[in-house]
């Protein structure tokens, strides 16, 4: 009879951050999912645990010159530059379509300033479609600035990071993640100071700089030059980074680099990601995440694993 | 748009460099429109990565073909693919070609104009404008490197259209690009919306068609060219500048009013 019950129970994906409760730890991140609008022709994202939205500023961004994709081995380099409407814009025009989407809404947000995320984050604490806030220290396209002073990358210094995440904690009751930046010479450092300044989650990793060069013209096939390297050729970068987060700080860590597949994702959370986020491969195949949260409850099936919880960072040397 | 899994019917060698693949599916052959786009996954494994987009051909009565110039790892990958084998496509995309500009009162040219492998939509937009028995003369100007590089003339004059063609080394047609022969068309004179235009090709040359269609106070439509991520709007990588703010060419897009477009980034 007790087997029997447990049989009907079925697996638990359920994870947390913070407060916020997800169906199962399958996100698309943001950048590679939009605000839904067009992906979910292609997938059920109710069927997800949730969607960080690309990636708001207070005013509306047009971004870096194009060309700012190209491809590399097993991957791709961006140059997008945080390309939004702006805060307005979300608030009138994509907030009410995000309702309709059945997911959890996470929404990322990038300032010039302080000032700047802290008005982004009690805006956003007053929609309640917003389920919690991606605080992005780690675009590699754009100027970074912190009380004046200029960062190559936020997420580079973990005394600017640790300002921005208390202003934003001290703004919103809503969980936060820190996105943080490969680009770093210790991510435990950056790590502990967003923990310590009330971040719920980190996610980890952004792009790693990255360039490639016509050899026939000499330029960099990038308008600007460098880019964000992502794809399945970072999968094992990513993965060292969350081994690395892991073993420095308690909450949660959204896993994400190259994930394309449901095994993939089982490794990330096998190596500590609490959380799974699926970012390049949805160009490739937009119903990448659907298919990696049925894996992952499969494998779970298979290998008698009744709550997810007990395979974080399970992992053996 | 859907992302289905199509099987190949044929995929031949139709010029140098250059192949027509042919696909089956009902849900292409009954929503693709010319000047939309498919997106093509043409590795099984994450090399080449991303997706390759293709404008589509001709639309038939079970499916698609996609004329497509061989260039690259994933465009050999295609090359390569055989009768019977499954190809992983996300399409139609886009906006097509508008023919609501032709009149079709018997006095109005449609001209088209096309670079290279360019002239895959153009040719089924003269199948489609034939197909709605549009009373207008179509000309049909191609631009190629060389003489074995030409596409569709056959096609073209097949469906009554008159060709003219450019090559660069001169093999065939007139020397150089192909606006040179368009600016002829007008014989000096401005067109107006005697005439209409529609081109697909290498950015400078659509730069070039727009701006001599400026000049005659031509309607002109474009299929823009830019560098795709995802083909869907989820990347913004094809973003292009408009007067009316920032457009992605794969989902505003690819074909454009030729005055929208703020040339020079």
């Amino acid at each position: 009879m007790k087997s029997q019950k447990a049989k009907v129970k079925g697996q638990n994906l359920k994870v947390r951050i913070g407060k916020l409760l997800l169906k199962n730890p399958v996100l698309l991140v943001s950048g590679t999912c939009g605000y839904g609008d067009e992906i979910k022709e292609f997938t059920d994202l109710s069927k997800l645990g949730g969607i960080i939205t690309k990636t708001i500023t207070v005013e509306p961004r047009e971004g870096n010159p194009t060309p700012r994709i190209i491809e590399t081995p097993s991957g791709m380099l961006n140059s997008i530059g945080l390309e939004n409407k702006g805060l307005k814009d979300f608030i009138h025009n994509k907030a009410g379509k995000l309702e309709k989407l059945g997911t959890a809404i996470i929404v990322s947000i990038a300032g010039s300033n302080l000032d700047e995320f802290e008005v982004m984050a009690e805006e956003l604490s007053r929609l309640d479609v917003v389920s919690a806030i991606e605080i992005n220290l780690s675009c590699p396209n754009v100027a970074h600035s912190i009380d004046g002073n200029k960062f190559k990358l936020t997420a580079q210094d973990k005394h600017a990071t640790e300002k921005v995440v208390r202003r934003v904690r001290k703004t919103t009751g809503l969980p936060i993640a820190a996105k943080l930046s490969p680009n770093v010479t210790d991510i435990k450092e950056i790590a502990k100071a967003a923990e310590g300044a009330g971040a719920d989650a980190i996610s980890a990793i952004n792009t790693l700089f990255g360039l490639r060069v016509d050899i026939n013209s000499k330029k960099t096939f990038l308008a600007k030059g460098t880019g964000g390297l992502s794809g399945p050729a970072i999968k094992p970068v990513a993965l060292n980074f969350v081994k690395e987060i892991y073993s420095s700080v308690k909450i949660p860590i959204i896993g994400m680099g190259g994930i394309s597949t449901w095994e993939d994702a089982v490794e990330f959370i096998i190596t500590g990601a609490t959380v799974v986020g699926v970012g390049t491969a949805n160009f490739v195949n937009p119903s990448a995440g659907e298919e990696i949260a049925r894996g992952i409850k499969t494998y779970m099936e298979k290998n008698q694993v009744n709550d997810i919880m007990s395979l974080i960072g399970t992992v053996r040397s | 748009m859907k992302q289905i899994k199509t099987e190949i019917i044929s995929n031949k060698e139709i010029a140098t460099d250059h192949k027509v693949i042919s696909l089956k599916s009902a849900h292409l052959a009954k929503h693709s429109k010319p000047g939309q786009f498919v997106n093509v996954k043409c590795s099984g494994q994450t090399a080449p990565f991303l997706r390759r987009p293709f404008g589509v051909y001709r639309v038939r009565k079970d499916g698609i073909d996609i004329l497509y110039k061989v260039i690259g790892e994933a465009t050999k990958l295609l090359s390569a693919k055989k009768p019977g084998d499954i190809l992983d496509v996300i399409g139609p995309l886009g906006n097509g070609f508008s023919t609501s500009p032709l009149n079709g009162n018997g006095e109005q040219k449609t001209i088209l104009v096309a670079g290279g492998h360019g002239v895959a939509p153009l040719y089924a937009l003269a199948e489609e404008i034939k197909k709605k028995n549009k009373k207008t003369d179509i000309i049909a100007l191609i631009g190629a490197r060389t003489k074995a590089h030409l596409l569709c003339e056959k096609e073209f004059k097949t469906l009554g259209a008159k060709v003219i063609a450019a090559t660069e080394d001169g093999s065939k047609g007139a020397k150089g690009f192909i606006t040179k022969p368009l600016l002829n068309i007008s014989g000096g004179y401005e067109l107006g919306d005697k005439a209409c235009i529609y081109a697909c090709g290498p950015k400078p040359m659509l730069r070039a068609v727009a701006e001599i269609a400026n000049a005659w106070n031509t309607p002109c439509q474009i299929s823009m060219e830019e560098y795709m991520g995802c083909g869907i709007g989820i990347c913004m990588g094809c973003s292009l500048v408009t007067r009316d703010g920032r457009k992605l060419t794969c989902k505003d897009g690819p074909v454009f009013d030729a005055k929208d477009i703020v040339w020079g980034q």
